[in-house]
């Protein structure tokens, strides 16, 4: 049948890296929030607030890579919002994130309706170009794949190793898994738990608005209303799938954007037989399964949504 | 243990390791802690004895920073210590091992002792450094444990030296226990005071916080009692005994009810080789055999987990013996529902009464008729009988001397004693012909458990046959009228308590002695 041909085809498996990386990015952002103990929902709003920034930016005549950091740092200054409700003042993180993600996402259209009042159609930049890796793009086959790509997703790929070794290798990475466990814990040696806390969502905030950033300003060279289109709320799913481990957060994406990529090629095939909307739900029906068979034994985090007020006990 | 004092340096005592001066800390309206001073010595374990509430655990909060005293100061090693920072306590050489583990259980033992020893922002850590010292610490202290495993793997026993060795890691020259042996079976406990007397012996000091008068004696060199908040006494251990410290940490002589002896009245409950698996096909009650009569209590001793779950689950009808006979008042048991249990004349006091024995956030006299609702008592056409169930309570609360209660008091807010007297007051106004009581003293102080105990006496005499499983092995051997040991599903004949004695109960409760053969005889005296 036509499918294995999908697979051998080269468009596949870039579309694959491709669509995997805001997903690296914001699942690694809510990795680090949540092993903090803090469940981040804004994370769909963030995405959003990052890529209409980051292309705004860019826009208005900036940098590509400056409109980067300027995304990033718009998602820390949310991620600080979340952590003043949640963490500071303890309330709950499902409303907190909820409410972020509505003030984030709708901030977003505001502010580009208002910059942009009269244009119709979606103006355009001028995106992220590949970047071909000296040497290894001219492996046959992988090299035109994996090393002629965006400069933000060889940036996804290298983070996972980055936020592996931040974790499990470093002091700060310790104290932020502990702080996920056991605030007390972390209190008792002196540690400041709401600052650990209130970093650690920044900082995760600040990769989702980056994953936000890449599809407007290295897939796509405009911002859409409603262009995240659950990619968060993906992102959320794929934490638990990968068991709150960053190296199997990234197969949990790589997976989710094969069966996307597959899904496009699918539909594009076998036209008519099937209606197209049976292949749309269909990434999302095997990562329900994946999730299932995956997550039966994951051992969350045991102080995830729990706030921490000092001195109760 | 005079010898460990006659090692402590005597030149260096003069010089105390600690010393409080003049604590107070209030909370509103509470003081807590009433200008408290102690000293702490160099190679001693000071007991620190007081009911719940006495201010035990502030006390040791202040000194370990996680509070700030009102006035007094504290110094350590002769330097002053600055208050409200667990920090600089630990830098003054002061460790804690809270009642309640400071533990993350989804990381290793390693992460967890070398959380915080390391400057935060270093680059890497350095596990292989950290794996040698806790090895050598844990062989000089005899306090092995696996730095690669998984907390949440850990036995409780095994949690505790981990926080134990936390704080040996940090260079704790005192060691403060808040509660240690509330958590461990009795064996663990032993092999808890050796430990400790080993720390002693190499210069540590340690403050031992209780309020089980046999383990002060057992293990402290001195013992300081409070009582609400104030230092009532501060005895060395040879100069006192366990019924002056009792006196001192009640502020009255406690008259332990006593056992009289009772004719036996006819069989109430009866199991026949009742065998109860999980659903892993595990048997959870093996081949039981049980006799219980009207006046008098059989007292089911062993250590938790043995079990008695099980036994209490078949009693309150949450379960039905996968095999053999359930027989109550001669009638079979043929169905899984704790109500028809209640109708049959089972009073049930369950082990763990904010989950399962009242309704917290309900009030007093809600809590009260919990059982009996649906009575025509309470009960009229569906409603409640607001003005009824209010004397109720009201009699109850007098009668059962349930203190800081009215009857619209939220339950929640009692403490522990008192919340254990409604639950009786709720059973045994039932008159009930049989009682599972499940550890019914635990974590009670003294004058509410023998308020408790008073209140059993009461019933049996009445009547009732009791079934009492417990822990507390002095507990069931003052109270009960026969004891049997459960362990590992399987239960010893049970034996008169004037032939029980500590060293046998002991060894059966870690599996070695007799226990009911396969077809045995039941070897009750009834």
């Amino acid at each position: 049948m036509e499918l294995l041909d999908i697979f051998i085809t080269l468009g596949f498996w870039g579309a694959l890296v491709r669509m995997a990386t805001p997903l690296i990015f914001g699942t690694l952002g809510e990795l680090i929030c949540e092993r903090a103990g803090v469940l981040n929902l804004g994370i769909e709003g963030i995405m959003t607030m990052g890529a209409m920034v980051a292309w705004m930016w860019v826009y208005q005549g900036g940098d590509l890579w400056t409109a980067v950091l300027v995304a990033a740092a718009c998602g820390a200054l949310f991620g600080l919002l979340h952590a003043v409700f949640s963490v500071y003042l303890g309330l709950s993180q499902h409303v907190t994130g909820i409410g972020i993600t509505l003030l984030a996402a709708s901030l977003s259209y505001f502010v580009f309706r208002m910059l942009l009042p009269d244009v119709t159609t979606p103006p355009k930049i001028e995106p992220f170009k590949p970047f071909a890796i000296p040497g290894l793009s001219e492996i046959p086959y992988i090299g035109e794949v994996l090393f002629t790509q965006s400069p933000l997703t060889y940036l996804a790929f290298i983070l996972v190793p980055i936020v592996g070794y931040g974790l499990y290798r470093t002091p700060l990475g310790l104290a932020v898994r502990m702080v996920g466990e056991n605030p007390m814990a972390v209190e008792a040696q002196g540690i400041d738990v709401h600052r650990l806390r209130t970093c650690a969502v920044m900082l995760g905030s600040a990769f989702m608005a980056v994953g936000g950033a890449f599809l407007t300003i290295s897939v796509f060279d405009a911002f859409y209303i409603g262009m995240i289109n659950g990619r968060g709320w993906i992102c959320i799913a794929l934490v638990i799938f990968a068991s709150w481990r960053p190296g199997k957060a990234l197969a949990g994406a790589l997976l989710f954007a094969a069966f996307e990529a597959l899904q496009i090629r699918v539909q594009q095939a076998s036209s008519a037989v099937i209606p197209y909307q049976f292949f749309l739900m269909m990434p999302y029906i095997l990562s329900i399964l994946a999730m299932i068979v995956m997550s039966r034994r994951a051992a969350y985090p045991k102080a995830l949504l729990v706030p921490f007020r000092k001195g109760e006990r | 243990m005079p010898e460990v004092k006659d090692t402590a340096p005597q030149g260096a005592g003069a010089q105390p390791v600690l010393r409080l001066s003049g604590i107070t800390k209030r909370f509103g309206g509470l003081t807590a802690n009433d200008a408290i001073s102690l000293d702490l010595k160099s190679g001693e374990i000071l007991a620190l004895l007081g009911e719940n509430g006495a201010g035990k655990t502030t006390l040791m909060s202040i000194l370990f920073g996680h509070y700030v005293a009102d006035e007094g100061h504290i110094e350590a090693f002769g330097k002053r210590l600055s208050a409200g920072s667990p920090k600089a306590a630990i830098a003054a050489g002061i460790g804690m091992v809270h009642q309640h583990f400071t533990l993350g259980e989804n990381l290793t033992v390693l992460d967890n002792i070398v959380l915080g020893t390391e400057p935060l922002l270093a680059p890497r850590r350095n596990t292989a450094k950290a794996r040698r010292r806790i090895a050598e610490l844990a062989e000089h202290f005899g306090l092995s444990v696996d730095p690669k495993r998984l907390v949440r793997d850990l036995s409780v026993g095994e949690r505790q030296r981990v926080e134990i060795l936390k704080a040996l890691y940090r260079g704790a020259r005192v060691l403060i226990l808040d509660e240690p042996t509330a958590v461990l079976a009795p064996q663990e406990v032993e092999t808890l005071f050796t430990t400790l007397k080993t720390m002693v012996a190499e210069g540590l000091s340690i403050i031992f916080i209780s309020h089980k008068l046999n383990e002060v004696m057992a293990v402290a060199d001195r013992v300081a009692v409070l009582r609400l908040g104030k230092l009532v006494g501060d005895f060395p251990i040879a100069e006192t005994s366990k019924e002056a410290l009792a006196e001192a940490m009640v502020g009255h002589a406690i008259e332990m009810p006593e056992r009289k002896p009772q004719p036996l009245g006819p069989v109430v409950l009866q199991l026949a080789g009742v065998t109860l698996r999980n659903e892993q096909g595990k048997a959870l009650l093996d081949e039981l055999h049980l006799l219980l009569c009207g006046r008098e209590i059989l007292g089911i001793a062993g250590v938790s987990g043995n079990g008695q779950g099980a036994l209490a689950a078949l009693i309150s009808g949450l379960a039905l013996p996968d095999e053999g006979a359930f027989e109550i008042l001669g009638q079979p048991v043929k169905e899984t529902s704790p109500l028809a249990m209640q109708e049959h004349g089972v009073g049930r006091i369950p082990e763990d009464r904010h989950a399962t024995g009242v309704i917290g956030d309900l009030s007093v006299e809600e809590n009260l008729i919990l059982e009996a609702a649906g009575s025509p008592r309470f009960c009229n056409l569906g409603f409640l009988k607001g003005g009824v169930i209010r004397r109720n309570a009201r009699e109850k609360i007098e009668r059962f001397d349930i203190r800081g209660a009215d009857p619209t008091t939220t339950t929640r807010a009692l403490s522990g004693g008192n919340m254990q007297k409604v639950i009786l007051a709720r059973v045994l106004s039932e008159q009930p012909k049989v009682i599972l009581a499940n550890q019914p003293t635990r974590g009670l102080d003294v004058g509410a458990a023998a308020k408790v105990q008073e209140l059993l006496f009461e019933a049996r005499a009445e009547g009732a046959g009791i079934l009492l499983i417990s822990e507390d092995l002095e507990e069931l051997l003052q109270v009960s009228d026969r004891i049997a040991v459960l362990y590992q599903g399987r239960l010893s004949t049970p034996v008169a308590v004037e032939e029980a004695d500590l060293k046998t109960l002991g060894l059966l409760m870690s599996g070695h002695g007799e226990f009911q053969r396969q077809k045995g005889a039941h070897g009750h005296a009834a």
